[in-house]
């Protein structure tokens, strides 16, 4: 490597640290904005105000979830293990909605404690097991447990 | 030792003659790993517990938006070696990746877009991982409207370095935008430091088909690669000699 390819590399590498750094500030910045939705715990710290749209995320709250006659109107309380939030919901539910699942919901808060939905998105996690397998593991954290 | 592998590698004229050899083997490799993971991903993979058989579009998905990643990273090396070292074949490496890696984007975009549907209820959602990858595509698309509209050879492919080494902080934002924001898209499955928690039976074919994938990105490369060689070395001896003949 002679001087002059030796300048040339030091002034890339400088434009990338000076880029990167310039991207990590700006990406820290709007950090609020680039989460996509407040856990219930968030939520109750941030600012809000009436009819603001927003996402809430976390985990459907074992035996919440209730049907009502009808069966196209349901209420659910999404948990993040700390704090929780009721949610009701008229529409269609994604495939992977169940008890336990991850989901992002959007809609408006009526009061401090309920949420009034209008989309519903399930989450999943980054696991794959066969079936057999998974009903396996299932019955021996049961028998554990 | 650079003049060394220059003459034996990397002038276009060396490359073009070891690219010639290199290409049935790497075809016989893409056509090998291509089949089993198709065969293996469709029908021996078990269902998955929770997304039954619609997870199988994994053996798409994680392959395409793996290699237009590692694309865009070949691109950024390559820009590196042609704005330092002035190296030819670099040039016309990164070059020929540009459109490759943006149908490969392109690629993961829509199969992803198929898989969400389904699984979490939406198309698309303005996520981190979802908004960076598009970021990648416009990368692409950036860098390809850059070289059509600049005539003068070296000077295309400086302007086409500098947008592949800036777009390269594009990276590892994508990568690691399942873990700084919360997002829709899952975290990594197979590219971390951990174990993969995918099952063994369920990991062989996505294994297969990533091989598969960057074969695929080399065979298309190597022909696009040397046709482009052709191209720019048309006035030169070799290529002359080899290709137009008179009379």
């Amino acid at each position: 490597m002679n001087r002059k390819q030796k300048k040339k590399l030091l002034a890339v590498l400088s434009v990338l640290i000076v880029l990167g750094a310039a991207t990590a500030l700006v990406l820290y910045a709007l950090k609020q904005n680039i989460n996509l939705f407040y856990t219930p715990t968030q939520l109750l710290q941030a600012q809000t105000y009436a009819d603001q749209h927003f996402r809430i995320g976390g985990y459907v709250k074992k035996k919440s979830v209730v049907y009502d006659a009808s069966g196209t109107t349901v209420r659910f309380t999404i948990t993040d293990q700390t704090h929780e939030l009721s949610v009701s919901y008229h529409g269609v539910l994604p495939n992977l909605f169940r008890e336990g699942q991850g989901v992002v919901v959007t809609g408006m808060l009526i009061d401090r404690q309920h949420f009034l939905a209008n989309e519903v998105l399930a989450k999943h996690d980054e696991k794959y097991i066969p079936y057999p397998l998974a009903k396996e593991l299932q019955t021996q954290t049961r028998q554990t447990s | 030792m650079f003049h060394w592998l220059n003459r034996k590698f990397l002038s276009p004229k060396a490359f073009y003659a070891s690219s010639s050899i290199l290409l049935p083997w790497l075809i016989a490799a893409f056509v090998l790993c291509f089949s089993y993971g198709l065969i293996a991903g469709l029908f021996l993979a078990p269902a998955d517990y929770q997304q039954g058989d619609g997870f199988r579009i994994i053996y798409v998905h994680v392959p395409s938006a793996l290699t237009a990643m590692s694309v865009y990273f070949v691109m950024a090396v390559s820009a590196v070696l042609t704005l330092v070292f002035r190296i030819k074949i670099a040039a016309i490496c990164m070059s020929c990746s540009a459109k490759i890696g943006a149908w490969f984007t392109f690629l993961a975009l829509v199969t992803g877009s198929i898989w969400g549907k389904p699984m979490w209820g939406t198309w698309w959602i303005w996520d981190a991982r979802l908004t960076s990858v598009l970021i990648l595509l416009f990368l692409y698309l950036g860098f390809l409207s850059l070289q059509s509209v600049i005539t003068d050879q070296q000077s295309r492919d400086r302007a086409g370095a500098i947008i592949a080494i800036v777009g390269v902080i594009n990276l590892p934002i994508i990568h690691y935008s399942v873990i700084w924001w919360n997002t829709l898209h899952q975290g990594p499955t197979i590219t971390k430091f951990a174990a993969p928690s995918i099952a063994p039976s369920m990991l062989h074919p996505l294994l297969a088909m990533i091989a598969a994938f960057y074969l695929f990105y080399a065979v298309i490369l190597l022909l696009r690669m040397r046709s482009q060689i052709l191209l720019r070395e048309i006035k030169s001896q070799w290529v002359q000699e080899e290709y137009c003949h008179v009379g």
